[in-house]
């Protein structure tokens, strides 16, 4: 069924009793061409890019919960493309465009917001680093704007002027930036892989990798033996138990990050705000909650809740930049288990056993990455080729030393 | 969330820096290989349940401590010394 603005009028009047589901729930067949591991919103653009680009649709994703249950059920929202360093920049130059075309694409409207994303500089030296970063973004073909901090007063007025510890010299605006539906794009990319003939099963855990010779030949699971020749490991969160199950060591350690939503408010925030001097960020949703959050808690965790300390310093970091949201009620928070790499950077790569691929390391960004991974995983697992933009996403690069450390912090794990 | 330390007693999570896991002390002899430098610094088990990492009392005593945890409750259950460690060795 394709949905359309007369589709909702024409259902409206007949009770909505025409929709019917957005995607079957087919039983897993014995043997497929490529399996997916993990339904989330980088293995389902995975399976859809790898059967509209590639035309190969004799593959299933498998999924131990329901779709999109993980982190792109849980985030922040925010779709940017402003990064600096190669590798890093074109990657996200082209998840933006693929943004942008997004609800054309999957005929489902993703809520893709353009509202900017307004980064604030708190001295000199930040200043000039956005300067830096804004030229290396409008090289890269996006587009960036150095604000002196009266323009940032007349677009944000409500934030502190007046305090001397940070103030405010300015900022850097990348009006291409906002925020999404988070679910909407796991949805969207379901019902388009399903479309195209993909096997979406849920409440099916893979509980080991089948490898014969150095070749991978299928999965076991909670639901039986499944082969397929190809398989993709997209199972962010939960990557390094996955790709134990391969006798593999993947250079990643979990952690907590926190995130927080206010009561619904009348519309007062009306772009995304990251704080320049404290790990803090900050939208409005279209129902009026106030998104935010900041850091990871900084030591490895499964737990999906966080500590209080962390809670604490977002409180802080929030009330420093914007004073006026002190009496907003928080009305829940969560934690999103993040695959956190030494350098910050994410991995698209081949592994040493032939037909098993790893699309994981996320970080804390995998939200508006979710488009480009699974165009460029789908790449790999189709070509055996790592996509021209995700080159540089490789899995053994700490042991070369091609690290892709886009905060300059440093090559270990808790640091980014 | 409280850490022991076997010098200070029950401590809050605030006087910790939290530097990573147990395998960033199988420092490599200058005769390793790259493999082992790389298991050394960079890949990791990452448990989901018991785990076994590091932990420096910053405001504390300084020592380091090796802190046996549960990354899934939070639940820590014990600690020990880095300097009894090798003590040991």
């Amino acid at each position: 069924m394709r949905y359309s603005g007369l589709k909702v009028i024409t259902e409206g009047l007949f009770g909505n009793k025409g929709w019917g589901r957005a995607w079957r729930d087919p039983a897993p067949k014995a043997e497929y061409d490529a399996i997916i591991i993990g339904g989330g919103g980088h293995g389902l653009a995975t399976a859809y890019y790898l059967a509209k680009n590639h035309g190969l649709t004799n593959i299933a994703v498998l999924e131990k919960g329901y779709l999109g249950g993980g982190n792109i059920g849980r985030n922040t929202t925010i779709v940017r493309a402003n990064y600096y360093m190669p590798g890093n920049s074109e990657f996200y130059s082209h998840s933006l465009k693929l943004w942008e075309g997004l609800e054309a694409e999957l005929n489902y409207n993703v809520m893709h917001s353009q509202r900017g994303q307004l980064i604030l500089a708190h001295s000199d030296g930040q200043r000039d680093t956005l300067a830096r970063r804004g030229n290396a973004m409008i090289n890269q073909g996006d587009d960036a704007e150095l604000w002196t901090r009266e323009q940032v007063r007349d677009f944000a007025p409500y934030l502190d002027f007046e305090q001397t510890r940070f103030p405010i010299y300015g900022g850097l605006m990348h009006k291409r930036g906002g925020t999404a539906r988070h679910d909407a794009v796991a949805w969207g990319y379901a019902r388009g892989a399903d479309r195209r003939g993909v096997d979406l099963i849920q409440n099916c855990e893979v509980t080991g990798i089948d490898i014969e010779n150095g070749v991978v030949t299928g999965v076991q699971t909670t639901r039986g033996p499944i082969r397929a020749k190809k398989v993709g490991m997209v199972v962010a969160g939960r990557s390094s138990q996955v790709a134990a199950m391969a006798g593999m060591r993947l250079p990643i350690e979990s952690h907590v990050l926190q995130a927080f939503v206010t009561e619904g408010l009348k519309p007062i925030i009306d772009s995304v705000i990251s704080f320049g001097m404290g790990h803090f960020y900050i939208s409005q949703s279209d129902k009026g909650g106030l998104v935010f959050g900041g850091d990871i808690d900084f030591y490895a965790s499964y737990a999906a809740r966080g500590n209080l300390p962390m809670v604490e310093h977002v409180m802080e970091a929030g009330m420093t930049l914007m004073p006026m949201i002190g009496r907003a009620k928080v009305l829940r928070s969560w934690g999103g288990i993040m695959d956190m790499t030494p350098d910050g950077s994410p991995i698209i790569d081949k592994t040493h056993i032939e037909g098993l691929f790893v699309d994981a390391g996320w970080n804390y960004g995998g939200f508006k990455a979710a488009p480009a991974s699974g165009w460029c995983m789908a790449h790999l697992m189709a070509t055996g080729q790592s996509h021209e933009v995700a080159k540089r996403f490789r899995l053994d690069r700490f042991r070369t030393g091609h690290v892709l450390d886009e905060e300059g912090t440093g090559s270990q794990h808790n640091l980014h | 969330m409280r850490i022991p330390c076997p010098l200070c007693g029950s401590r809050d999570r605030r006087e910790f820096y939290y530097y990573g896991s147990e395998d960033y002390l199988n420092r490599p002899t200058d005769q390793g290989t790259i493999e082992e430098l790389d298991n050394h610094l960079f890949l990791r088990h990452n448990p989901a349940g018991i785990t076994r990492d590091l932990w420096y009392h910053e405001t504390g005593c300084t020592s380091w401590l090796i802190v046996t945890r549960n990354t899934i409750t939070h639940e820590v259950l014990g600690s020990e010394l880095v300097a009894d460690r090798k003590k040991g060795a």
